[in-house]
């Protein structure tokens, strides 16, 4: 188990206190993760002691720095068990990620009549760049669809997975919900009719041990910022094969072997993806967050997250009468995402109240708008948990939410 | 207790615009409809209007989902605006424009325009602001179509 006391004094964000010494609760991680110091001071020692462009200079400072930001890919590429570091291509983040795929990729691949298969859980970002290629190319975009309980209806998967089916892209976690998709078994299935698999990990790299190699996908993308590292920094795992295919997506400096005033020729992977100075420090200190991460061990992370959510789906129980809870009832089933909705109280307005007394959660659509609109919902709140939370912040939302709810007089 | 601080935001007028929203009714053959998204959250508003031979709003409808503040906004609005003139309606919109900039004599001027000024203490709330303003965008919107409609030209 996680010493969690130990853990959040590794967070100088956590002792915070808004609205006039109401300690922070952090309920927001889906949105975005708080930082450890060890990330923070990697980011210091970047611009205090050797800050300088990667991959091009003789002196000291970008042979050091080169050799740290190469570290931090060997360390990220391993964390999700990738055969080979060049399978890995830094970008902003998830969304990114995904649109070098659609772009690169699917320009050479997908044909007219071919079908993308998408979950109806997915991030605006795993749809809409799948509806762009479709419109582009003549194919279409398929959606798999979700039992009452919104896991997927796996009884429909092989009704919508077939021969047409060029491209699985599915996420791991709902950042909705919470449900946990069966990537391997659905990887399996697409790759038995050819199909090729992108995973998006955005919720998933920073909860759960991720295996690019056992799951058998040929994309996985994820965000830094989600998993204690920085913003603007995000990773795109291509198996080597496929990327060896690919063309480049951005070109000009950086990516290139050899320039005339007439052509150029690509440099090798995964360099060729990666155009103009790169994002050197936030790559680093993604590095740093990865140690801190294997340090206290995806096992032990999940572990404590099945155990915290456990515990939310239990304390919730208490406003089972006034509100709806969305998700799988089983917490090995789910990530650590609670979202729920009062059919009379608006998700802003719980939102507001429960932020006067220092809780931040989400409300909204969560950018999964038809998957939210499917509940019947405009939008729902969403308290999403992480490494560093306690069962306290947990009773303390509950209490906050009953609280809310006599305020507007339900 | 904290959330007696709410109250500035939550004022009893907000809170009873959201339990009894007045004009919560569909038209049918609006002369004017306007509809607003907030792509923030989600949240959708529909407004319509029927004028009469002067011009003026004889009929008010107003459809939507959303948090308190976007309904009781709408709701306010509704009936602020009818018997109202399109131009008198534009000079409405862009005095609750001004409140929510922080102007202290637009807030006291719409003191006389119904309901609206109760929703000043929005202010303090800049992610909710957005959500006062969205039925006047729909409003907006809506008069702004039938203002370039080619009838009208």
């Amino acid at each position: 188990m996680l010493d969690v006391r130990k853990i959040r004094e590794d967070f100088p964000i956590l002792s915070k206190k808004v609205y006039d010494g109401r300690p922070l609760v952090w309920l927001d991680s889906a949105a975005t993760s708080q930082k450890p110091r060890q990330v923070i001071q990697a980011l210091v020692d970047y611009y205090e002691g050797y800050n300088a462009n990667v991959h091009r200079g003789v002196h000291a400072l970008s042979m050091e720095s080169t050799e740290r930001y190469e570290e931090a890919r060997v360390k990220v590429a391993g964390f999700i068990n990738a055969a080979h570091a060049e399978s890995l291509i830094w970008t902003r983040n998830t969304t990114e990620a995904i649109n070098i795929v659609a772009k690169s990729w699917a320009e050479d691949n997908i044909k007219p009549g071919d079908e993308i298969v998408v979950t109806a859980l997915e991030h605006h970002s795993n749809l809409v760049p799948w509806q762009q290629v479709a419109r582009k190319h003549g194919a279409k975009v398929c959606i798999l669809p979700l039992a009452d309980d919104h896991t997927l209806d796996m009884g429909a998967v092989d009704e919508i997975i077939g021969p047409r089916t060029r491209l699985l892209a599915m996420t791991q976690e709902s950042n909705a919900v919470g449900t946990i998709v069966p990537v391997k078994e659905l990887a399996k299935k697409a790759r038995a009719v050819g199909a090729a698999v992108l995973v998006d990990g955005a919720q998933s790299v920073p909860h759960m041990p991720v295996d690019v190699q056992d799951m058998d996908c040929d994309f996985l993308a994820f965000s830094g910022h989600k998993m204690l590292g920085p913003t603007g920094i995000g990773g795109l795992y291509v198996k080597r094969d496929v990327l060896e295919r690919m063309s480049p997506f951005l070109t000009g400096g950086e990516m290139v072997l050899a320039v005339s005033y007439e052509d150029a020729s690509w440099d090798e992977l995964p360099m060729r993806f990666e155009a103009g100075t790169p994002n050197i420090a936030d790559a680093i200190a993604l590095g740093a967050a990865v140690d801190y991460l294997n340090a206290l061990g995806m096992e032990n992370v999940r572990e404590h997250e099945i155990a915290l959510t456990k515990y939310a789906l239990e304390a919730f129980k208490e406003l089972e009468e006034e509100l709806d809870v969305y998700g799988p009832k089983d917490a090995q089933e789910r990530g650590g995402i609670v979202s729920f909705h009062h059919p009379d109280v608006h998700p802003h307005d719980l939102g507001t109240v429960l932020d006067r007394r220092g809780i931040a959660i989400r409300t909204g659509h969560h950018c999964a708008m038809p998957m939210v609109r499917s509940l019947g919902v405009p939008a729902t709140a969403r308290a999403s948990m992480y490494l560093y939370n306690t069962e306290e912040e947990v009773d303390m939302l509950v209490d906050a939410l009953k609280e809310a709810l006599r305020y507007f007089r339900i | 207790m904290e959330l007696n601080r709410l109250d500035e935001l939550y004022r009893d007028a907000i809170l009873d615009h959201r339990r009894n929203p007045r004009n919560h009714e569909r038209l049918n053959a609006p002369d004017i409809v306007g509809d607003a998204i907030n792509p923030f959250c989600g949240d959708e508003i529909r407004l319509q209007l029927n004028l009469n031979d002067e011009l003026r709003v004889s009929e008010v409808g107003l459809q939507g989902e959303g948090c308190s503040i976007n309904l009781a906004a709408g709701s306010m609005l509704t009936e602020a605006i009818r018997g109202k003139a399109l131009d008198e309606i534009d000079a409405l919109v862009e005095l609750f424009r001004r409140m929510m900039r922080g102007d202290a004599e637009a807030e006291e001027l719409l003191r006389c325009e119904g309901d609206l000024a109760n929703l000043a203490g929005v202010r303090d709330y800049p992610v909710r602001i957005k959500c006062a303003l969205l039925p006047l965008s729909a409003l907006t919107q809506g008069i702004h179509d039938y203002k370039s409609s080619p009838s009208q030209l």
